[in-house]
């Protein structure tokens, strides 16, 4: 997006204020982006805001407008036109990602621990091409094994112990710290350990074969490095390079050196909630779900998926869209035990001597009233007698 | 005649005191038996007729009105012995363990009594959910010794579902019962029982409610026997035990006998409460049914709330076969005769009417616009029979109800389920037709997602002008055209519509005048003048645009070609309209079919829903005249090609087989290099599906190349219409892979696929790659393998449906209170704002032109034409 002169904006949203246009940010923006790229007069520009205002005027909400069902229809309904295969390859082939219904249930469920949380980590101005730089970092980011810097590794029946050579050219390879790396080894096998240069000797606590299997496998897959959480990282070169990862841990990747605070993300929107707090989390539902359902090939409104993520998160916390979550926290008891867990809300309500106001929709509907909602949501007032006597 | 219509403002809901229940009851129940031998209900039995009556013969004893007036009345049960409500068990067990064995007293100290006090009262006063303080209260509440009365506390358990267990000692009910009525109505208030309305220790029934007869009817067979409903069943086993725990008190039997017929009572009344409870196991009908008892009736899909309270079955509707027909307009429906006298619509007699209406009286209830039923100024309702028509005509007078049958213009309902969007319920105007199918237009299918394979339908007729009136205006047909998820047509042309429309438009399609002529009568166009000369397709669509179109688009025949030749393309791939005039480029599944119809898309939105039906009608007129002009048809023989193509694809085919059998060979003498973050058996999976699909798709190049735009199912394709070129090409050249989870097919046998191949062979033909094309037939395995992916997506449709189902289900019940407020704030039933304006920017979608306002460029375009 090219940044449009501070002037212009401001020039437009003169004129559309003197023409009585109360337009949202994002319309003065686009006007003035049109302005710039069509080269408009003065006077067409004028013409343009009329017109737009005009649109905009007819396009608006009516009051009573069911706005929740619809939106709730226009994202379940392409639900019946999505895939079930769970796995697919995003634009990054090495990546396996959740896609298709899968990932919407897990999103609209708000669920803490989701099947493949992923992070795409960007990079500052100045390091963003700093291939080096990147390199380094990845190797810091992902999870490394002893396996990965083992030049030979064997286990000596005959002697009791498990034996272990480290291959300087691949800690090298991979950019890590050797000193690093043996502290690491020596803390995590406090007494069974004898270093002897790049050899490594380990003996079981008891003489077991199986003691000993168990110590081989355990040194094998020691993690000498990484992030806490994060797996397998691919750096992939785009317009610049980026850092894909396998697992996710937003607070610690974000205080890194180097990494852009600004565009590095994660697919897990509890993460985001913790770190970043709700409002991102809301934007985080909205990219993820709007993505999901692209991806499909599915065009829904944004404004529908607003409106979900805007109720999952309108408490302050996400919430799940279900009976752990919004559906079982309605003030309605008729609602909640229409919904699901009948008996156990009806019995609730009885001892905690609850009072259903009938200001829902199914409640209104198990009763047999007209549903507060669209055209039954206006009543007839009588005129008062002031007007009358006039 | 009607009575004033109250509203219901709330609901209280609390416990009934044994005393309240009691007062209610009109009746003691103390016999388990139901009739005598004469058919007769015992006194004091579980049929009493102080419970209410249904025989519409017999009279209430309790209220004095007819069976069918009297809703019914409660009796009551009084129980030899306390016994715990199931549904409390959990509640009483934790009340229990946050107060004082000894003194009753909750176990907190007084500054977080009047804490905890205050947080409720605050709670309470806004409305909100109290459940987590009282969740809290029950965990902070946990003292080793009362604060009160400093008295060791002993640890009570509980037994699910309802033994309470202080220490090792299983308590009594009536143990239970002591303790809670210690409690006082201060502490029981903190801990989460409104003393308002319910005391603890009504948590435990001294006294059982009988339901009313009504509640449980009793049905006769068609042997004369009697059958009792579940209920009955269960309450005759209450009865029955605590006849004999009576009994057996009072002849002061040992008191593990009573014990016993105590642990027996408490068991009927819990599977009498909850038949699913956990821990008990369901009491049994004789046929080893289990019981269906009260929780049962109300919980679940089919359960009392979500069966017959959230919806309700109605009259006044219709259901049948539904079937095409594309000379009605997308806003009629074709209604069977049959359906159209059976189903009415009041209309109320007057002066202006009153003739018209006298004629639907006279044609009586079998003869097409009939009248089934009048309702008389005494509000009387008379059938209109043959014989009585003549009279009922003459009494007639303004004032009067005549239920006359369906006919031509009015409005009903349409609805096919699944109804998963808006669209799927529309106001029609009904056509009656002859046969026994609904009728309606090709272009509404997409929106009801209906096909002619059998599908049924439902039609609901309004009884009340105001529905009528709402649903004229906004549920119609054509106020739906455009769809609210995404801002553009739902409704529009498909199959031969399209095909129609690109046969007509096509360049070198002419007609002679007179042809042209027919097919504008057809579609009721306005005559032009004769120009004694031929018409081409174009202008004769021409004349259904509305003056002012101007647009350019491409067209979905386009072939993506490097350098778009615009206006002089080949393939009539450029569409350009100026001034309503079609002047270059084919009508398709672009201009107006559903879901991407750029031209019906455009009328709706700038000449308003009346333009753009009128359109779609006589669109499909014309579409209808150019196929019947031109002809079109489909066999296998359209997707016939040369021997020499055939050769080519099959060269082509065995190169990628070779291609894999080298890849198999590098991965076996570990020449393979892996990409990067995948193993090596990964790696070589994706290479041999990349090249298989490279090979499908190259086989089908080289066949579609053979096919032109003279061959139907092209047509089809290219437009549109039908089908995809992907679907000729499997049908001609080459099917390819088979895929089973996402890769080629390896599961089966030990290590292969199939016992026609070697272990472990990854070649082509052993993971799944059907090299025939269906024209050529598929061999034994290759069908085998198809079979099992097709399979896949079966099982994938069956599951997706599951989920998706409860996922919307889910969806629509959190999101349904949401409402918009006058200042355009979007808040939930209790006033909560969920946003301050509608998706930022209080924009309808259904208004929007695909989510946005306006499309600038489309606003300065135009104002600079008009310069």
């Amino acid at each position: 997006m090219e940044i449009i002169d501070k002037k212009i904006i401001e020039k437009v949203e003169k004129i559309a204020k003197k023409k009585k246009a109360e337009f949202p940010e994002s319309y003065i923006y686009d006007i003035s982006e049109a302005y710039v790229r069509r080269e408009l007069t003065e006077k067409e520009l004028e013409t343009l805001i009329i017109r737009v205002r005009k649109a905009y005027e007819r396009a608006r909400v009516e009051a009573g407008e069911a706005v929740g069902t619809v939106a709730a229809q226009s994202v379940g309904e392409p639900g019946t036109q999505m895939t079930m295969r769970t796995f697919h390859y995003a634009g990054v082939a090495e990546l396996n990602v959740t896609l298709g219904l899968p990932r919407l249930i897990e999103i609209v469920d708000a669920r803490k621990k989701i099947s493949t949380p992923t992070m795409a980590i960007y990079f500052e101005d100045d390091k963003k091409e700093d291939e080096e730089f990147v390199k380094r970092l990845a190797n810091r980011i992902g999870k490394s094994t002893m396996n990965d810097i083992l030049k030979d590794f064997y286990i000596n029946y005959a002697e009791m112990k498990v034996d272990g050579i480290i291959d300087e050219e691949k800690i090298e390879d991979k950019r890590l710290d050797k000193d690093e790396i043996l502290a690491n080894v020596e803390k995590a096998f406090k007494k069974v350990i004898t270093i002897n240069d790049n050899k490594l000797t380990f003996e079981p606590a008891k003489p077991s074969i199986r003691e000993l299997r168990l110590l081989a496998d355990k040194v094998r897959y020691l993690q000498i490095s990484g992030v806490k959480n994060i797996g397998k990282v691919i750096i992939r070169k785009e317009d610049e390079w980026i850092i894909h990862t396998e697992g996710s841990n937003l607070g610690d990747i974000l205080e890194i050196d180097g990494v852009d605070k600004v565009r590095t993300t994660t697919n897990d929107i509890h993460e985001i909630e913790t770190v970043l707090g709700i409002e991102a989390a809301r934007n985080s539902i909205i990219n993820e779900a709007l993505r999901t359902l692209e991806e499909q090939g599915l065009s829904v409104d944004v404004r529908h998926i607003m409106l979900v993520a805007d109720m999952m998160a309108a408490e302050g916390s996400v919430r799940s869209i279900g009976r752990h979550g919004i559906s079982g926290e309605k003030s309605s008891v008729l609602a909640r035990a229409a919904f699901e867990e009948t008996g156990k809300h009806l019995l609730r309500a009885s001892i905690r001597g609850e009072v259903d106001k009938l200001t829902g929709i199914i409640e209104n509907i198990i009763i047999g009233q007209p549903i507060p909602l669209g055209t039954g949501s206006v009543g007839v007032a009588m005129k008062s007698n002031k007007n009358k006597s006039k | 005649m009607k009575g004033i219509i109250k509203q219901i403002s709330q609901i209280n809901f609390g416990l009934m005191s044994p005393e309240d229940i009691r007062k209610m009851s009109v009746t003691k129940i103390e016999t388990p038996d139901t009739y005598d031998e004469d058919g007769y209900p015992i006194e004091n039995g579980l049929m009493d007729p102080h419970l209410g009556v249904i025989d519409p013969s017999l009279r209430c004893r309790a209220c004095g009105s007819k069976g069918g007036e009297c809703q019914g009345h409660f009796g009551s049960i009084n129980l030899a012995r306390p016994v715990i409500h199931v549904g409390f068990g959990d509640t009483i067990h934790k009340v229990l363990r946050s107060t004082c064995n000894s003194c009753g007293r909750i176990l907190l100290n007084d500054t977080e009594i009047v804490e905890y006090r205050e947080k409720l009262d605050d709670l309470k006063e806004n409305e909100d959910s109290t459940n987590d303080v009282i969740k809290e209260v029950y965990t902070v509440a946990r003292k080793d010794k009362c604060p009160h009365c400093d008295e060791e506390q002993e640890d009570i358990k509980i037994d699910k579902p309802i033994s309470i267990i202080e220490g090792d000692y299983k308590l009594t009910p009536s143990e239970v019962r002591e303790k809670l009525e210690r409690i006082s109505d201060d502490d029981a208030y903190i801990l989460g029982v409104n003393p308002e309305v319910a005391r603890p220790e009504w948590m435990v029934l001294t006294v059982l409610p009988v339901p009313p007869v009504t509640v449980r009817p009793s049905i006769t067979l068609e042997t004369g026997e009697r059958s009792e409903d579940d209920l009955t069943h269960k309450l005759v086993d209450i009865l029955r035990i605590n006849q004999r725990l009576i009994e057996n008190m009072e002849a002061g039997a040992p008191q593990l006998i009573v014990e016993d017929l105590w642990e027996l009572l408490q068991y009927h009344v819990t599977t009498y409460f909850d038949n699913e409870a956990s821990g008990v196991p369901p009491a049994r009908h004789r046929s080893g049914r289990p019981l269906k008892t009260l929780a049962q009736r109300l919980k679940g899909k089919e359960g009392r709330f979500r069966s017959n309270l959230s919806g309700k079955r109605v009259n006044f509707s219709a259901r049948t076969v539904i079937s095409p027909d594309p000379n009605i307009s997308i806003n009629e429906v074709g209604v069977p005769e049959m359906i159209a006298k059976e189903v009415t619509v009041p209309v109320h007699v007057n002066d202006w009417n009153i003739d018209e209406i006298k004629e639907h009286i006279s044609n009586g209830p079998d003869v097409h616009p009939g009248a089934n039923y009048v309702i008389r100024l005494d509000g009387r309702k008379i059938r209109v029979y043959d014989e009585t028509k003549e009279a009922i005509v003459e009494k007639l007078e303004p004032g009067y109800i005549v239920e006359r049958h369906l006919k031509d213009g009015d409005i009903v309902l349409f609805n096919r389920q699944p109804s998963l969007h808006r669209m799927s319920m529309m106001a029609h105007e009904v056509k009656v037709l002859p046969y026994k199918t609904f009728r309606l237009n090709l272009c509404v299918c997409p929106p009801y997602n209906a096909d002619f394979d059998g599908d049924e339908m439902n039609m609901h007729v309004f009884q009340t002008d105001e529905s009528r009136a709402e649903a004229k205006s906004l549920m119609r047909v054509q106020e739906h055209i455009l769809s609210p998820r995404f801002g553009g047509p739902i409704i529009g042309a498909i199959h031969d519509h399209i095909s129609g429309a690109y046969l007509l438009t096509r360049t070198g399609s002419t007609f002679t005048e007179e042809q042209a002529f027919q097919i504008i009568r057809k579609a009721k166009l306005p005559i032009p003048k004769r120009k004694h000369e031929d018409w081409t397709g174009k202008e004769l669509f021409s004349l259904l645009l509305p003056e002012k179109l101007n647009m350019q688009y491409k067209a979905e025949i386009c072939q993506k070609c490097d350098e778009c030749k615009l206006m002089d393309c080949e393939n009539d791939g450029y569409v350009v309209i100026e001034d309503g005039q079609l002047i270059s480029g084919a009508m398709d599944e672009k201009a107006f079919g559903s879901f991407s119809g750029k031209i019906l898309d455009s009328i709706m939105k700038e000449y308003g829903s009346d333009e753009a039906r009128k359109f779609l009608d006589s669109s499909t007129d014309l579409a209808i005249s150019g196929i019947m002009k031109a002809g079109i048809t489909t066999s296998t023989n359209d997707e016939e090609i040369p021997d020499e193509a055939k050769e080519r694809i099959e060269d082509h085919l065995h190169n990628a087989e070779k291609k894999v059998d080298q890849l198999v060979a590098a991965y076996e003498n570990d020449e393979l290099e892996s990409l990067p973050g995948r193993s090596l058996e990964e790696t070589l999976e994706m290479k041999i599906m990349q090249v298989l699909g490279e090979a499908r798709d190259k086989s089908g190049e080289i066949a579609e190349s053979y096919f032109g735009m003279d061959n139907h199912s092209v047509i089809m394709a290219t437009t549109g219409a039908r089908a995809s070129m992907l679907n000729l090409t499997q049908i001609t050249a080459c099917v390819g892979q088979q895929s089973v989870r996402g890769g080629r097919i390896d599961r089966g046998y030990i290590e292969r696929t199939l016992p026609h191949f070697k272990k472990n062979e990854l070649g082509a033909k052993a993971r799944g790659f059907v090299h025939s094309s269906y024209k050529e037939g598929l061999d034994p395995i290759e069908f085998f393998f198809h079979a099992m992916g097709g399979r896949e997506g079966l099982v994938d449709t069956a599951i997706r449906t599951a989920q998706s189902g409860y996922m919307q289900r889910r969806l629509v019940n959190a999101l349904q209170d949401l409402n918009v407020k006058e200042d355009g704030l979007v808040t939930d039933n209790r006033g909560m704002v969920i946003q301050t304006m509608f998706g930022e920017d209080g924009v309808d979608p259904a208004k929007s032109d695909y989510g946005k306002v306006a499309d600038l460029d489309k606003i300065i375009d135009e104002m600079r034409v008009k310069k």
